[in-house]
This record gives structure tokens, sequence and C-alpha cells, in this order.
């Protein structure tokens, strides 16, 4: 019997640097945890921005007659604000969180391929910033430019050449397709991460539940990705080539464009929603003190959701007239999704059943993403059903209905991530005063806006109107949204600061300040440039527990 | 934090096999690529028989069969180059090696031909009609998969010419040959869907 030192509590030197010096530490980086951070910051910038468009678009329907910005602007502000949304801060989120925690949790010094992995950030980054150009470059740099206007899933024929004049278009076909190469390039680096690096006695079944779901997240990315930039190359040789795939005139099909869009489309909105699922599993269990409920049940449901969502997309064109077997298929097919989602739910909340619960600010976030998805979820079950669809398709109650899966939801998952692991990277506490007022304030801001906007839906209005006229019963309801927006903007900036003075002046937080059992607390906070001394060995599916309880470790109950 | 290792907990480490991580990564790119091209497959069959105008598959198409052969064939002399490396066989090697870039680059050159004659001969052009648009995008979309093959292949010829020991690559080696494998399983759904249900 040999006696180690494990987990390893090395002390960081902390050396002076010059700016030029941390500059290029952070550009030629390849370590996955300095990685991982700046797609968060990046995420955190480009949200930021796509949130003051949402505040410029909310300012612009306050009231009816709204002249606030003109309808050509209008069209620019909301498919610059989804297209941002989606790919440069939900994408650049499910790569910053995987890259930054799944090595660390798994036991490995870095990803498997850590040179691809900066290669990913920096294309990524790379699109964002060719498709903000377009603000300059849009049309042509012949004086003033402009954004796309063409909406985030850019139809056909709205997106032929001869009814999007410029190269507005191409920016945002080009943008995403740059930046969806890095997501691919990240995620195909999380799988094989996964598989090939984990530490020795970590079977697959002994795999934190954050691993398992990014790992099927990442499948989902290198299934899904690929068919967007399919259609982008074919929506390129359309516009450059004079190619006809999607030019009606000539025998092409508009709606194939959709198909193509929604084959991506909807296993990205799981994509975008699987980072919260893996940081409720991670956040539950340890502020409920308890195991998590049914971890195979939650892995078996999670590869459901991974097989499922990719047979959906068409959910998204029931008002285009498929034929009423197609419908039945994708209804059925969409509800069948609610049965492992379901699951997750009902696992998290017996998590928390009989648990020993701790109010801190990461699990109230978990707490209010289970109310809020459970409806954010309820009313996707209604839009599943294609006849209550024609009714409500491109009405507000769907831009409420998305707004709460990735507000209520995803958003919500992140800043529970954000708090629980700022420790980790920092080695400093949030403020946790600042932290619950910015939790309340979000809570109360995010009902406020989005609640409304179901009603304003079975009330007729449509989505991506610039104006309305005062008499139709919507003035109330669009004044209360817009004043959501506003309550969300104080927390949000209560959240930076909080972020700001927390990095500056935060409290020392230990290397385990919530007494977790997961491999990225065995570590030091922040972790050294090689995580972990020695390479950990582990039995069970919580090591740390293991540790702090030899008389009573998890692997003799596994 | 102290534990004490076990006996059976260093017998775990020592054992701890997992697969390689290179042979991971090409598979999910190979499953990735995969997914890029059922779509433009996909779109291909849709468009079938909808052109508006001519030319029409069944004028212009003739069936490609020696190069089809030429690149079928090359999978099996890259295999062949692959075992001669492994024996240590360096000259077997380099010989196989150079059939499959010979064989690789009469598929090319073929298909240079081929849409020569289409657009010179046919005055058919990506933009023609939808034929036009689903043919060059697909069959271009594999060619360029081949190229990008074929710069792989000639750097392995060139470095092993110029006597780098290219055994010391033998794993960069079975990837390349994975990734020419997939290309040459590609070209038989190509060959499928456009000269046999297309035409």
């Amino acid at each position: 019997m040999a006696t180690i030192d494990y987990p390893i509590h090395q002390k960081i030197e902390y050396e002076e640097f010059s700016f030029s010096e941390t500059f290029y530490k952070w550009v030629a980086t390849v370590d996955h945890k300095r990685l991982g951070l700046m797609y968060i910051v990046t995420a955190l910038v480009f949200l930021v921005i796509a949130g003051i468009m949402a505040g410029v678009i909310r300012l612009q329907l306050a009231f009816p007659n709204g002249h606030i910005v003109d309808p050509d602007t209008y069209n620019r502000l909301f498919t610059m604000h989804g297209t941002t949304m989606v790919f440069l801060v939900g994408m650049p989120m499910v790569a910053g969180f995987s890259n930054y925690l799944v090595p660390l949790m798994i036991g490995a010094r870095d990803m498997a391929f850590p040179r691809l992995n900066s290669f990913g950030f920096w294309i990524f980054l790379f699109g964002g910033c060719l498709l903000y150009f377009s603000y300059i470059g849009g049309n042509g740099l012949n004086g003033a430019g402009s954004a796309p206007d063409v909406g985030w899933f850019a139809y056909s024929p709205l997106t032929a050449k001869a009814f999007s004049r410029g190269a507005s278009t191409d920016y945002w076909i080009l943008g995403i397709l740059v930046s969806g190469i890095g997501s691919i390039a990240s995620a195909l680096n999380v799988i094989v991460t996964c598989i090939s690096m984990r530490c020795p006695g970590m079977t697959m079944s002994k795999m934190p539940m954050f691993v398992w779901v990014m790992l099927i997240d990442s499948w989902l990315i290198v299934i899904a990705l690929p068919p967007l930039s399919a259609a982008q190359i074919m929506l390129l040789i359309d516009r450059f080539l004079g190619g006809t795939f999607f030019n009606t005139q000539a025998g092409g099909s508009a709606v194939l464009w959709q198909h193509f869009f929604w084959i991506f489309g909807h296993p990205e909105v799981y994509i975008l929603i699987f980072p919260a699922f893996a940081i409720l599993s991670e956040i539950i269990p340890v502020f409920s003190r308890k195991p998590i409920f049914g971890k195979p049940a939650m892995v078996g449901a999670v590869v459901a959701i991974g097989f499922i969502s990719l047979g959906v997309w068409a959910h998204h064109m029931f008002a285009v007239g498929m034929s009423s077997w197609s419908n039945t298929f994708f209804t059925a097919s969409t509800m069948l999704v609610g049965i492992p989602t379901g699951i997750k739910i009902f696992n998290w909340t017996a998590t928390m059943y009989g648990g020993k619960l701790r109010f801190e600010t990461p699990m109230l976030f978990c707490i209010a993403f289970l109310l809020q998805f459970l409806v954010a979820g309820l009313t996707g079950i209604m839009l599943s059903v294609a006849p209550f669809d024609w009714q409500l398709h491109d009405s507000y109650f769907v831009i409420g209905h998305f707004h709460f899966t990735l507000v209520a939801g995803l958003i919500f998952g992140i800043f529970a991530g954000i708090y629980y692991w700022f420790p980790k990277a920092t080695g400093k506490m949030m403020n946790e005063k600042l932290g619950k007022l910015h939790f309340w304030l979000f809570v109360i801001g995010v009902n406020l806006t989005f609640i409304p906007m179901h009603f304003l839906g079975f009330l007729g209005m449509p989505r991506r109107i610039y104006t309305y006229a005062p008499n139709r019963g919507w003035e109330t309801l669009n004044l209360v949204t817009s004043l959501g927006v506003v309550v969300q903007m104080i927390a949000i900036a209560i959240f930076i600061y909080n972020v700001l003075h927390s990095v500056l002046k935060g409290a020392k937080s230990g290397d385990d300040p919530w007494d977790a059992w997961t491999l990225e607390w065995a570590t030091s906070s922040p972790p050294p440039e090689y995580n972990f001394e020695k390479v950990p060995v582990v039995r069970s599916g919580r090591p740390l527990w293991d540790l702090k309880h030899p008389d009573d470790p998890d692997w003799r109950f596994e | 934090m102290q534990e004490v290792i076990t006996e059976d907990a260093l017998e775990l480490s020592k054992n701890w096999k997992l697969p390689d991580r290179g042979k991971v990564g090409v598979l999910f790119l190979i499953v990735t690529e995969s997914a890029l091209f059922t779509i433009f497959v996909v779109a291909y069959i849709v468009y079938i028989g909808k052109s508006l105008t001519g030319p029409q598959p069944k004028d212009v198409l003739e069936l490609p069969i020696l190069s089809s052969i030429c690149l079928l064939s090359s999978s099996a002399t890259i295999v062949f180059a692959e075992r001669a490396l492994h024996k240590g066989a360096l000259a077997m090697f380099k010989l196989w090696w150079a059939v499959t870039i010979l064989l690789g680059l009469e598929f090319l050159v073929s298909t240079g031909v081929e849409w020569y004659n289409l657009i010179y001969k046919e005055g058919l052009t990506i933009s023609t009609n939808l034929f036009g648009t689903t043919y060059y995008s697909l069959v271009g979309l594999h060619a360029s998969h081949v190229i990008v093959g074929m710069g792989f292949l000639l750097l392995v010829m060139a470095v092993s010419l110029a006597g780098f020991p290219i055994q010391t690559q033998m794993r960069r080696v079975m990837f390349l040959s994975w990734y020419w494998h997939f290309v040459d399983a590609i070209w038989v759904i190509v060959f499928t869907v456009v000269y046999i249900i297309g035409r």
C-alpha cells in the first residue's frame, strides 16, 4: 500500500507580466481553460450587444405607432438579434463550458486536440466579426452599409439575388458558415476527449452527468450543423454562380431551404438547451446534498433526445402546407421528445426531494429554471399540435415560447453555471447579495417580458411587425413586455458589476467552496495549466465523495 | 487531502486503455462529412427530372466506368501500400502508393474531361438548369474531396521519396487511407444517384 498525495494542491505563483506578455499568453494559448474562458467572455459580449438590440426593438414596440427606428432598420435589428443570440451567444456558451469543464471533470491534462481547439475559437470569432462587419460593408463599402435583414432563418426566396441586393445576405451566409466550422471543430474535440482522454477508472458509466450531456450535445452539433453549411453553400452557389437550388422560377423549391434549415434548426435548439441541462445536473445534487436521482435514466433520456430531436424538424413548417401524413408524423415525433425531457425534470425534482437544500445563487437559478422551463416545454407541446400551430404560427405566442426556453431556460442555466464555477476559474467568490438581487430582478424581468408575449399571440399580434395601430388591444401588454426588458437590463448590469467587482475584490474561495464531488474541485482554484499534477484514479461517479468519506465510499454501492 | 491507493487502483491505472484519439477523431470527421454529403445527395434526388429546360441527364451523361474502376481500385492499392509499410517493405510501399496516386489522378482527369465536354460541347453549366446546378455541386463537392486527398497522398509520396522515415508515421498513413476509403464510398453513392437513378 503506497500513500500518495492526491489530489494535488500546489501553490500558484503569481508573477507580474507586462501587457504584451499577457496579451501574447492569451492570444497564442492552446490551453482548454483559457480558450473556455475566452469563449464565455466573447459570448457575454455578444449577449450584451444582442440584448441592446432587443432593447431597441422593445422601445419601438412599447407604444403603438412607434417611430424610434424605420422599418428597414427594424428588419436588420431582429435579424441580427436572432442570429447573434443563436450563433454567437448560444454556440460559444456550449463550447466555452464544455472546453473549460470536460477535461477537468474527466481528469485529463487538456482536450484531445489543443491546437484544433484554438483554431475553433479563432475561426468562430472571425465568423462573428465578419457578420458584424456587414454594418460597414453590407452594401459593398459604397457609402452607408447595412446588416442582413432576412431573418435568422433566412427563408428563400427572400435571400435570392433579386430580393436581397447588396452583400448583406452574403455576410450572413459567410459569417455563419465560418463560425459553424469552429463549432464543429470544438464539438469533434469534445467527443474525442470524452472517449479517449478519461482518467484511469472513469468508465463511461462513471462520467459525470455534465460530461455525458456535453458528449451528446457535441454529437448533435457534428450531425446537425453540416446540413446548415450545405444549405448555405447551395445558397452561395445560387447567389454567386447563378445556380437554381432555391429559384422557384427555374423549378427550384423554396420549401427545400426550409427543410434543410430546420433539419439543422431544430436539433440546434436542443444543442442550445443542453448546456443548461448539463449545468443543472451538477448543481442540483451538490446543493441538495444528494447524488443525482436515477442517473442511468438521465443518461438514457439525453441519448434519446439526441436521436429523437433529429426527426422533428418539420414542426416548424406546419403552416407551409405539407401532407397530412407529414403533419401527423412530425406532431407525434415532437410530442415524443416531451417524454425524455419530462424524465429529466422529474429526476431533478426527485434529486431535490428530501435533500438538505442550500438556497444559494446557483441553486436559485436552477430552481427558477425548473419552473420556467416546464412552462416553456408545455407551450412547446401546445405548438406541436398542427391545428393549434396553424392558428398561432408566426405570432407572438411562438416568440414567447422560444424565449421562454432560451432566456427563462438556457440563460438561467448559464447564470447558474457562472455563479457555480466562477470560484473555480478565478479563485474568488461572487458576491452573494448582488447575486440574489440579480436573480430576483432577472426572474421578475424575464416573466414580465415573456409571459405577456403569449397573450399577445392569442390576441393575433404577428411577429416581425415594426409597429402596430393603437386600436388592437395590444397596447398594455406591449408596454408591460417593454418594461420587463428594463428590469432585465438592470439585472444584467448588476451581474456584470458583480463579475468585475468579484474578479478584483472578491473573497477568496478556496479550492472547493461548495463541498462538491466532481474532479474539477480536486485541483486548485484557478487550476494550474496542467490541471492535475498526478493523474487521478477514480472508482465511482463521485470521486471527491470517496476522498472525503473513506469509510463510506460510493464505489461500494456501484 | 491524502488517499491510500490500494493495489487494485494501481492495477487499474496500469491496465487503463482507451481508444486512440486519432482514430476516434477521424471517425467523427467522417460522420460529420457524411452529414454534409447527405444534404447534397438529398437535393440531387429531390430535383431529378425537375429541370424546366434541357439538357437532361439522359441526353448528355455517359457512364464514367473506367474512372470509377480506377478510383475504387485505388482503395485496394492503398491497402497494399499500408501492408507493405507494416512489413517494412519501403520500396513496395512507394510503388503501391504511386499506383494509388496515378489511379486517383486518372479519376480527376477524366472528371475534368467530362466537365469540359459538358460545358463546351453540350452547353451545360451550373446556371443552365436544375440538373446543372445539382450535378456540378454534388460531383464537384466529391471531386474537391478527392483533390484534398490527392494533396495528402502527394505529400506522403514526396516526403518518403525525400528519405523521410515514413514507417514512423504509420498511424497518420492509416488515417489518410481511412479518408481515402470514405471518399471512394461516397463515389459509390454519387455514381448510383447521378449516373444510374438520375439518368
